[in-house]
């Protein structure tokens, strides 16, 4: 049983990775251009203007958001575009005869979508390292802060595709919900240079501890305790795993 | 050993449609089955419910003993299902999608790609291996189903119009490897339009009609009760028209008779008459296929008897 399982993960992790590596123009290219172009025009010339940020030139205080801010739209798009696309294919229905339990499906879409965002996560670092020398304060938190990161947007994002009945569905959160919510993340600036009341008000985004366990695995400096943040993301990936989960068992989306 | 066994099945949609009202089926192991009925009769709701695509309202489904509720795994194991429309990744390669197909059922990859030869050689799909599912044609794309449908190896193949939409040539290859398949032991449940196809595959039979069972009985015994055929002559240009004693019959046009036989009285007596008429026959055929007559005739029945109580 658990070997069977075991073989049913790992066909639909290399099916996941198969997807998104045999399309890396759409997937992998995008977001090293994108990252180039923060690091030079934010980064390199309006960043010098800006100075110190936290005790760092901005250039260095950005690229862990900026690596952030890719895991976090990578994770999500990988797992809810795949498996919007599996509905809308009808593809799907080649796990749901077979006998391969909910936690397998979500393991392996939520994998696949793992595994690109830290493919992309290297990238946008190996980018980043062209414009600035990247240094690593605390690698465990690091990791872990990715991980979970990674974990959690890819759960929202399959989530997402369980519930979307169009391709416009699938991009209306990420539009209207991750993007502001990643730039208002503190990805660009330190939450100390806002008043108190938004200071508040930005602890509310979970993007804020995301950004801030990263740069603090990073720089060593954080806004937030890093233990609170790693603390939270294990919470909110608990409760989003539970969430799909439930949706899949009881075939939301999936089964007339 | 019953391959299937359903009992008093339903299902309602959530829109309120009551696609099963109650079936009860069985189908022994070894069956070569025909679940027939017009469109929107149950049968692919029966086929959904079997295979885990349709969610069960209430009643029983096992196969080979195993419960789709309390035993999922084992009953799921034991199923290969090739659906009506194509349900594969376009993009992917055909290898890809049976050796994926096997990883589901836990089948190790080095066992699947071995596999994957095997039934792709048998459906004369190796050389398009590499090549991407949605550049098949519509036949070779429904060979790949059922080559999909047996890399686990189940015990028990469902096919939902397997044949649909595929050239004769191709779909009397597809015969002539689901009878081999079902030779080796594999029970094969095939519903189809192609009523021609039920009569020359399967030795037993259920009709569905407005989510109840009709008819549930062998093929043999469902053509036995069919006791009168309707031929149709073509007749020499320039002879008279006919009388035939004690045959219902009619003109269709100035060459075409069509002719009522009732099972006992053969046709010797009808070309004796022409016969002596003077009238040549050059060619003869049955109007239609004698499981189709039956089937429109125990659909209407139903509904029929359906308005009569109400």
């Amino acid at each position: 049983m658990a070997n069977r399982n075991l073989i049913a993960l790992s066909t639909i992790w290399i099916k996941e990775c198969t997807r998104f590596l045999r399309i890396w123009v759409q997937t992998l290219v995008p977001p090293a251009i994108t990252m180039t172009l923060y690091f030079v025009i934010f980064g390199n010339l309006i960043g010098s203007r800006i100075g110190q940020m936290g005790g760092f030139s901005y250039m260095e205080f950005i690229v862990p958001g900026l690596i952030m801010m890719s895991v976090i739209t990578n994770s999500y798009a990988n797992v809810s575009s795949s498996f919007f696309s599996a509905k809308f294919q009808r593809n799907i229905e080649e796990l749901l005869v077979s006998p391969v339990p909910t936690w397998v499906i979500i393991f392996g879409y939520v994998g696949g979508g793992v595994a690109r965002a830290i493919l992309i996560g290297i990238i946008v670092t190996l980018v980043s390292m062209l414009f600035v020398d990247v240094q690593i304060h605390n690698f465990a938190v690091l990791v872990f802060t990715l991980l979970l990161t990674a974990t959690l947007f890819a759960t929202a994002g399959l989530i997402n595709g369980i519930f979307a009945k169009t391709f416009d569905d699938v991009s209306i959160v990420p539009t209207f919900v991750l993007t502001p919510l990643t730039y208002l993340g503190g990805v660009f600036y330190s939450l100390t240079l806002l008043p108190e009341f938004w200071q508040w008000v930005s602890k509310v985004n979970p993007i804020v501890y995301m950004v801030n366990g990263f740069r603090y695995g990073f720089l060593g400096v954080s806004d937030i305790n890093y233990l609170t943040a790693m603390g939270l993301l294990v919470v909110f990936n608990a409760v989003l795993f539970s969430v799909a989960y439930v949706l899949l068992q009881r075939g939301t989306g999936i089964r007339s | 050993m019953k391959a299937l066994q359903i009992s008093s099945l339903k299902k309602t949609y959530a829109n309120g449609t009551v696609a099963l009202n109650g079936i009860d089926l069985t189908v022994q192991q070894g069956d070569f089955f025909a679940l027939l009925g017009p469109n929107g009769a149950g049968k692919s709701t029966t086929i959904g419910i079997i295979s885990s695509l349709v969610s069960k309202g209430e009643g029983q489904v096992s196969v080979f003993g195993h419960s789709l509720d309390t035993e999922m795994v084992a009953a799921k194991s034991c199923i290969g299902l090739v659906p009506q429309e194509f349900n594969f990744n376009q993009f992917e390669t055909l290898l890809q999608i049976v050796v994926n197909q096997a990883g589901y059922y836990g089948v190790p990859r080095h066992i699947a790609r071995q596999r994957a030869e095997k039934y792709l050689r048998q459906l004369d799909l190796w050389e398009k291996r590499n090549d991407r599912a949605r550049e098949l044609s519509g036949g070779m794309k429904r060979r790949l189903m059922i080559a999909r449908a047996l890399m686990h190896e189940p015990k028990m193949l469902i096919l939902d119009e397997p044949t649909a939409g595929v050239d004769i040539e191709i779909r009397r290859s597809m015969w002539k490897f689901l009878t081999e398949i079902n030779k080796q032991g594999i029970t094969i449940i095939l519903t189809t339009h192609y009523l021609e196809e039920a009569e020359s595959l399967c030795r037993n039979i259920a009709i569905i009609d407005k989510g109840v069972i009709v008819e549930n009985t062998s093929m043999k015994s469902l053509l036995a009760k069919l006791n009168v055929e309707t031929f149709v002559l073509d007749l020499a240009a320039d002879g008279p028209t006919p009388a035939i004693d004690g045959f219902e019959h009619r003109m269709i046009d100035d060459h075409t008779l069509e002719v009522d036989v009732a099972k006992e009285s053969g046709l010797n007596p009808v070309f004796s008459q022409l016969s002596e008429q003077g009238i040549q026959v050059m060619s003869m055929r049955n109007k239609a296929n004698r499981l189709e007559e039956l089937f429109v005739r125990l659909v209407e029945d139903g509904r029929k008897a359906e308005v009569a109580n109400g």
